[in-house]
């Protein structure tokens, strides 16, 4: 039965709740991590799960990624469902060999003998000064490698949606949340990522993108905190008379290369908003669909608006500067209208 | 294990010497307090990590150490490079993001290096300095220089795989290195009682075929001993050693710590063992006059103070400047 509700919620509620509930309803999920424990993850993914369901569910471990992700991936072939939290994304590198050769190829080498059902759900992103070990997204990174689902929530209903998913999905995924959509109260956080969140269970399907605002002359495809970028150059660009449509993809892996067609075919222009190097990621690929797919709907190039090729600076200036921003986005959907 | 204070002076010691080491740790206490206020106010973000209650580890060590001898660095940096004499203006700076900091604000906190003294950098990637450490030590024995390398991690590191893998190629191939295990208690809120099956970490070294010591890290006096003891080994070609240092962090881990893991009595009980008090009783008890330490910490924060508006005087780094050090240049130069 579900409930009418208005409660809005962070998503870094969103996300403790949907793990919550899908550890009451199945006795095979359970969280690991570094301080995943009593601290409740150091951004909140993990908060009230070890009073609720003790050490045995609720892992804490030592500071060795490559031993607790590859643990995870373990458990998983034993029946188990493991939530596993990197807490950078950043911090892949010591545990890379794991997630590229193990827990993304199992199934497919094995011939489908061994699987491995798991969230491995990770922090990402730039705005609060955290220099280039600590800010990047590199989702991209992982959407390259077959045998791995990517999902990218944007705010905090997507998030309990698609975690629930995630952990009910057969195969490992990839969970990211950008730490500047968590509402935490010690770092800055977008408001717009807080939402209303039914309290009961449910599910997004892994591969459905959100047309989070319709338009007609302009589609913007984005992810993550840059949606809420996306929204807002809209809303100046819908001043100007032009309409704007802003599609979250949600999943880069599924990927609804449907979605994207369907509004290229109805405004014939596309910006591609992403908070990941501009050169060999997510930016290039819907571009590269777009050209393969759509080419003879376009009235104008294609423009990305990404982060440059350069570690993320420190120097709040600096990192300002490369971080897509709402005047940059405007500029291309500018371009692209008037070209 | 501890000295008391009524013990002389270690030999090799000379009063003189050790004020120099008050004049160290406490410009990194004050350096760091600063910091943490800085924080509170908004005027530095992203996350820092304090060295405060761990002054004696870095100043101790580096004193072992001699011109050309290089150090690499961990996330909770701030202490080794001023123990290395690095500019506190520049460390300001860096922090505040400013085109005068170490790093001209593309690094921070986590990131500052500083080759001219040695300091191979700090870094934001747990145990992500010990393989460089080894190659550092690698250099200088492929090149028969008699250079030694100081590897400054945290307990938390130990548990890291880059750990294991340095320490035994540094075993095999009898590397100048000193892996300096600065054991505080605690990864974030890992503790290391939870996290090891060791009664103490230097136990782990014997794996590698490494000796092993342990000291109380908050008497300078023990880093310095074990810590010159290592230095000369590694110097003489006998390979390296490993001295996990037992000390305690007072603040939290960084920005993001609530402090859940631990008690106040357990930070009180910590307190009372300041390595700055317990080196100041040590001096007094040797005959230092108490106006000439006070002369000392009113220096110092007028040194700190002075950073702090040098910091803040300085311009921001211009965003034309972005794309310059992503690669070293053809002619050689940098910037
Ligand atoms: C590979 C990696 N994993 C996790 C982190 C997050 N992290 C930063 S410092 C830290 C604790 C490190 O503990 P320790 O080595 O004991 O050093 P301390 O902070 O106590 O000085 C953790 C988990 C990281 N920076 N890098
Ligand atoms: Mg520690």
């Amino acid at each position: 039965m579900a409930t009418e509700t208005s409660r809005k919620l962070t998503m870094a509620r969103a996300i403790s709740e949907a793990i919550d509930l899908e550890m009451a309803a199945d006795s095979r999920v359970f969280v690991m991590g570094e301080d995943v424990g009593p601290y409740g993850g150091i951004f909140g993914s993990t908060t009230g799960l070890f009073t609720k369901y003790g050490p045995n569910r609720v892992i804490d471990t030592p500071i060795s990624e490559s031993a607790f992700i590859g643990a995870a991936a373990g458990a998983a072939a034993e029946g188990l469902r493991p939530i596993v939290e990197l807490m950078f994304v950043d911090f892949f590198g010591v545990a890379m060999d794991q997630i590229y050769n193990h827990l993304a190829k199992n199934h497919y080498m094995s011939g489908g003998s061994v699987s491995h059902p798991l969230v491995l759900m990770t922090a990402m992103g730039a705005g609060y000064n955290d220099a280039a070990q600590h800010s990047q997204t590199l989702y991209g990174l992982f959407a390259h490698v077959p045998g791995l689902k990517v999902v990218v929530p944007s705010n905090a209903y997507d998030a309990k949606g698609l975690m629930i998913q995630s952990i009910r999905d057969p195969n490992p995924v990839m969970y990211f949340f950008h730490k500047g959509l968590l509402g935490l109260g010690w770092m800055p956080s977008d408001d717009r990522a807080v939402v209303t969140v039914p309290e009961e269970s449910y599910t997004i399907p892994l591969g459905r993108a959100n047309i989070v605002r319709d338009g007609t002359d302009v589609t913007i495809v984005t992810i993550g905190a840059m949606v809420h970028r996306a929204v807002e150059a809209a809303e100046i660009a819908a001043v100007k008379g032009i309409s704007v449509e802003v599609v979250d993809l949600r999943t880069l892996v599924p990927l609804d290369t449907g979605t994207i067609l369907s509004s290229l075919k109805k405004t014939h222009r596309l910006v591609i908003v992403d908070e990941d190097y501009l050169s060999f990621g997510m930016s290039g690929e819907i571009a590269a669909i777009a050209a393969e797919q759509a080419l003879e709907y376009l009235e104008a190039p294609v423009r990305r608006v990404a982060v440059p090729n350069v570690p993320i600076p420190y120097s709040r200036p600096l990192e300002q500067a490369v971080i897509p921003s709402t005047p940059r986005i405007l500029d291309a959907v500018t371009y692209v209208t008037e070209f | 294990m501890t000295r008391s204070a009524a013990q002389p002076l270690p030999q090799a010691s000379t009063l003189e010497e050790s004020l120099r080491w008050l004049r160290i740790m406490l410009t990194i206490r004050r350096f760091d307090e600063t910091i943490d206020e800085l924080f509170a106010q908004g005027k530095v973000h992203g996350t820092t990590h304090l060295y405060i209650g761990e002054e004696a580890v870095a100043t101790g060590v580096i004193a072992a150490l001699q011109p050309g001898d290089v150090v690499t660095s961990t996330h909770r940096g701030h202490g080794h490079n001023i123990a290395l004499g690095g500019d506190i203006n520049a460390m300001m700076a860096e922090l505040l993001g400013r085109e005068t900091g170490y790093c001209r604000g593309f690094g921070g906190s986590m990131h500052i290096a500083d080759q001219s003294l040695g300091n191979l950098g700090a870094n934001g990637i747990v145990a992500g300095g010990l393989p460089i450490a080894v190659g550092a030590a690698l250099g200088f024995q492929l090149q028969q220089q008699s250079q030694v390398v100081v590897a400054f991690s945290g307990d938390g590191a130990l548990n890291e795989g880059a750990f294991h893998e340095a320490a035994n190629l540094a075993a095999i191939w009898k590397l100048p290195v000193v892996f300096v295990v600065e054991n505080n208690q605690y990864g974030m809120s890992g503790s290391v009682k939870e996290m090891f099956a060791l009664g103490h970490l230097a136990e782990r070294a014997a794996g590698y075929g490494i000796p092993a010591t342990m000291v109380d890290g908050n008497d300078i006096f023990s880093v310095w001993e074990a810590a010159g003891q290592a230095i000369e080994t590694a110097r003489s070609g006998s390979g390296p050693s490993l001295i996990e240092a037992v000390t305690y962090r007072y603040k939290g881990h960084s920005k993001s710590d609530a402090n859940r893991y631990r008690s106040r009595e357990e930070i009180q009980q910590w307190r009372q063992r300041d390595p700055i008090d317990h080196l100041k009783e040590y001096l007094i008890a040797n005959g230092a006059d108490g106006s000439s330490l006070a002369q000392i910490q009113r220096e110092v924060a007028q040194a700190v103070a002075d950073a702090l508006q040098f910091a803040e005087s300085s311009p921001w780094p211009d965003p034309s400047m972005l794309e310059d050090a992503v690669y070293a240049k053809e002619d050689g130069t940098h910037v």
